[in-house]
Order: structure tokens, then C-alpha cells, then sequence
């Protein structure tokens, strides 16, 4: 069985500029469509195998985006969408910015671009999905990436 | 009296994309209190002044929000060239009023598909986000970016756009307007969205002055407040139709949005047709030393820029009102009262922009 068949995905807006969040949303809708491969865009963590992230995190949201990481069932994969996810982009010498989303939670794909074109977001969903099955084969036999994953 | 309870909404949460917190003191399904808390995406931009020359900071003021970018760029410029005393090329000001204008276009498109994906009616929201796409391929051809454009500089624009493509996007932007019109009868007439818009959320007259609305929000309540009057940039030279209505629900903001993209089309026509032939940008000597403040009218109402230099490449202060931020306390005065139900819709025709307001 493979996961990657019909992955839902989550997105959390960490302090992003909304750049790339509509570029998230752009991604499933009718021009690039992601849906029709069976991605939804859902907003319940424990439906969801793939956390996107947008924006670098602080203080006040990093307790959330922990929260939601650790909802979501294993094995997850989660994709850093933008250069402020993936390192605090053009905000990193702000006051209030502690970093990418790594900061906090581990990343597996780090998606480059401000603002992330859905073209390489669609694309860091790809690479992502191959980490999640990696993920779930040693999930099933090997008991003891239960607890770590 | 019922027993009371608080609901937590957000931060995350699927009808708004973007992080607030609510906590909705309900008694059975009504609302009788909201309170707003919020600094999920406070970065602290405006302290970024401080490390980033005057010039290089329009790349930051733009990223204050995504949508409207083009428009916080436009307003930090303008802000800084005033209080420079610069004078910019008519033409970059009649392009920055194209951008700003097909930004507009594009925001309130975006709005559209978030109310309708509110309601629940996910093949409006795709037309909506459909028709949005052609706008943005216009942005991208002529600007290079999608969503942040960085064609603003103190002292003008640094791209310019043929004539010949701009005559393009004049004809291209009928077309938008006739497919705009179609899913507007849905938006406006249809009996089931009306039956989730009509007479919800409501926000009077004088309510709206009292509670400092802007845009929109205020246009919808009767007012006809719209900055773009006082003639910034080329709107000066333009025909400006402000769209207002009196019915003060979030079917008459909803009405109000649609009418203003008409208007901001026929906006860019106008423009296109008068821009002068010339040059983009002037070279700018110097540091700003005085300070300025400048009201721009954004898609969701007006943003007030504030710089204030110091002689050096650094300036001392930046400072941004921006619309949602304005809107808060209107929103939260039209939540009292409402049913559980009708809080997706308050909070979209509001439409906040988190982003904007926290920095
Ligand atoms: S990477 Fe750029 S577009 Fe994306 S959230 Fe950061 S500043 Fe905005």
C-alpha cells in the first residue's frame, strides 16, 4: 500500500506575509489543480499527512505549530514553502522573527522562492510524498521508528 | 439568561487561512461577546528601518502583506519622495496606478473566492480564483512576480511596460470585466447566497463612523470615503466612481467589492489611454531628513504611511496603519449578537488581511 496515492495536506501560516499562503491555495486551485491527484487542502491536523508551512516562526505561534505537528498522525512529512519557512527570509533581523520553520519542527523539503511559485511548491509536494512513503515502509516494519519517526 | 460559553477560533482554522485568535463568549448559538487576540505573525518590520538603507527597505515595506503588495511598496515611496521633496516621472506615477489598480483587481477577485468558499459554494470559488489567474499573468508579464512585485523604487518605478502591451492589458481586462459580470448575477442574485448575506452582519451609518471603519466597510454603510479622491499619484487625472450603498449588511459589502473592480478596470482603461511617454525613474540624491505621512486607499480600505528620516540612509521611524487593523473594532461590534452560524461570513466581508495588521 502507498500513502502517497491521495495525501491530504495542512497548511499553517506561521508569520508569512500571504504571499506565499495564496500561492499555497493557488496551487489547488483550477489552473494548477492539485486536487485532481486526490491532495485536499484540509483544516483538521489529524487528517492530514503533510504540514505545510509558510513564514518564519516566533515566539507566540511556535507553541501552535508544535501542537499541530504533534496532532497529526505518523509517519507525516513537512514542507518549509517560502525563504522565510526555510530560513526567515528578508524578516530574519526582525525583533520578533526566531527563524524557519526548523526553528521548531523538523523539516524534510524546503521549498525556496519569495513568493514560492506553485510550480515548486507543487514539486516540493512531489519530493515530499516519496519521503512519506520511505517513511511508512519503515514505519511498518521497523517497530522501533514508531517512536522516533 | 442561557449558560455561557467560550468557543476558541483559530489560530488555525480553515475558514481563514491567516492566524487570529477569537474567543466567542456564546449563550446557547448567539454571540455575546468576541475577544480578539492576536500577534501570530507579528515579525516587526517597521523596527527593520533601523538595519536596512532607505532605498533597499521598499523590498521589506512590500512584504508588509502579499496581496497588496504593490500598493505598501508604492505608499513607503511615496512617502519617502515627498518628504524628499522629489518629483517623480508622470509616467512612473500612471504605471503605479495601473499596478495599484490591477492589484486591486486581483485582491478583491481573492476576497470573492474566500466568501464563496465561506458559504460553501467551491465552484464560485474556483471561477473566482480562475478569473484571478489572468490578472496575475498580466502582473507577472509586466512586473516579473506573481504575488511581490519589486518594480517600486524611491524616485519612480524600475520597469517599464510598453505601450503596445498596455494597450493588451486594456483589452484583456474587458474580457475580465464580461467574465466578472457573469459570476456577479450569482453573487448578487442567487437565492441561496442572498440567503447568507442578506441582512447579516450588520453595521450602521453612523456605527461605522464612530468605530473608524475604512473602505469598503464604510462605503457599504452609506459613506462615501475613498482616498484615492485626494488625487495621489494619477488619480488626480482620472475619473473616480465611488461605489457606496446604504443597505450596511455583508451582502452590501459583498456589492460594493464587485462594483469596485468595475471601477478600478475602468480606471486602468482610462489610464492606459492618457499615460504620457517618458521616463520611469529620477536618480535620487541624498538622505530624507524630514517626515511625512501619506493616506493611500488600499483594496481593503485606507493605509496611512508614515517615515520620518534623520539625514543618515537610515531612517528613524516607518509606520503603517493598515485597513484590517482600523476594521477590528467594527468587526467585533457586529459579532455581538449574531448567531454562530454567520461568524465565517462577518469575518470574510470584512475582509481581514492578518498580515497587514500585524506586521
Ligand atoms: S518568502 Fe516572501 S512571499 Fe513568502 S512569506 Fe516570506 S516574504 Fe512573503
Amino acid at each position: 500500500m502507498k500513502l502517497s496515492r491521495s495525501p491530504w495536506l495542512i497548511h499553517y501560516d506561521c508569520s508569512s506575509c500571504n504571499g506565499c499562503d495564496i500561492e499555497v491555495l493557488a496551487a489547488t486551485m483550477p489552473r494548477y489543480d492539485v486536487e485532481r491527484f486526490g491532495i485536499i487542502n484540509t483544516g483538521d491536523p489529524m487528517h492530514a499527512d503533510i504540514l505545510l508551512t509558510t513564514g518564519g516562526c516566533n515566539h507566540q505561534n511556535a507553541p501552535v505549530l508544535k501542537q499541530i505537528y504533534e496532532q497529526m498522525p505518523n509517519p507525516k512529512v513537512v514542507v518549509a514553502v517560502g525563504t522565510c519557512a526555510c530560513t526567515g527570509g528578508v524578516f530574519k533581523d526582525c525583533y520578533n522573527i526566531l527563524g524557519g520553520t526548523d526553528t521548531v519542527i523538523p523539516v524534510d523539503v524546503y521549498v525556496t522562492g519569495c513568493a514560492a511559485r506553485p510550480e515548486s511548491i507543487i514539486d516540493g509536494v512531489v519530493q515530499a510524498l516519496a519521503i512519506l512513503d520511505q517513511k511508512y515502509e519503515a514505519y511498518t516494519t521497523d517497530p522501533k521508528a514508531k517512536e522516533g519517526n | 439568561m442561557g449558560k455561557r460559553s467560550i468557543v476558541p477560533f483559530g489560530p488555525q482554522h480553515p475558514v481563514l487561512p491567516e492566524p487570529i485568535h477569537l474567543d466567542l463568549v456564546l449563550e446557547d448559538e448567539k454571540v455575546v461577546d468576541v475577544l480578539p487576540e492576536i500577534g501570530f505573525i507579528h515579525r516587526g518590520l517597521e523596527g527593520l528601518v533601523s538595519k536596512r538603507d532607505f532605498k533597499d527597505y521598499v523590498y521589506v515595506a512590500e512584504r508588509v502583506c502579499g496581496i497588496c503588495s504593490f500598493m505598501h511598496g508604492m505608499g513607503y515611496c511615496e512617502s519617502v519622495e515627498h518628504g524628499m521633496g522629489i518629483e517623480i516621472p508622470r509616467r512612473a506615477d500612471y504605471l503605479r496606478t495601473i499596478w495599484a489598480e490591477m492589484s486591486r483587481v486581483h485582491s478583491h477577485l481573492l476576497w470573492l473566492g474566500l466568501l464563496a468558499d465561506g458559504f460553501g459554494f467551491e465552484a464560485l470559488f474556483n471561477e473566482c480564483w480562475r478569473i484571478r489567474e489572468d490578472v496575475l499573468d498580466m502582473l507577472e508579464a509586466t512586473t516579473g512576480g506573481r504575488c511581490i512585485f519589486s518594480v517600486n523604487n524611491v524616485g519612480g518605478v524600475v520597469r517599464d511596460v510598453d505601450n503596445a502591451t498596455l494597450l493588451g492589458i486594456s483589452r484583456k481586462m474587458d474580457e475580465i470585466g464580461a467574465r466578472l459580470k457573469e459570476i456577479s448575477s450569482t453573487f448578487l442574485k442567487d437565492y441561496t447566497v442572498k440567503s447568507r448575506l442578506v441582512g447579516v452582519g450588520i453595521l450602521s451609518h453612523e456605527a461605522a463612523l464612530e468605530l473608524g471603519a475604512v473602505g469598503p466597510m464604510m462605503r457599504a454603510s452609506g459613506w462615501d470615503i475613498d482616498m484615492r479622491t485626494t488625487g495621489y499619484s494619477a488619480y488626480g487625472d482620472l475619473d473616480l466612481n465611488i461605489n457606496t450603498s446604504n443597505d450596511c449588511d455583508c451582502y452590501a459589502r459583498t456589492e460594493v467589492r464587485i462594483n469596485e473592480i468595475f471601477t478600478a478596470i475602468d480606471l486602468i482603461k482610462q489610464a492606459i489611454d492618457k499615460i504620457p511617454n517618458g521616463n520611469i525613474i529620477v536618480p535620487v540624491k541624498g538622505n530624507p531628513k524630514s517626515e511625512f505621512l501619506i493616506r493611500l486607499e488600499q483594496p481593503r480600505g485606507e493605509a496611512v504611511y508614515y517615515t520620518k528620516g534623520n539625514g543618515t540612509k537610515y531612517l528613524d521611524r516607518f509606520r503603517v496603519r493598515t485597513p484590517t487593523f482600523a476594521n477590528i473594532p467594527a468587526m467585533a461590534e457586529i459579532m455581538r449578537g449574531c448567531e454562530v452560524a454567520d461568524i465565517p461570513m462577518i469575518i470574510l466581508t470584512i475582509d481581514p488581511c492578518i498580515s497587514c495588521t500585524e506586521r
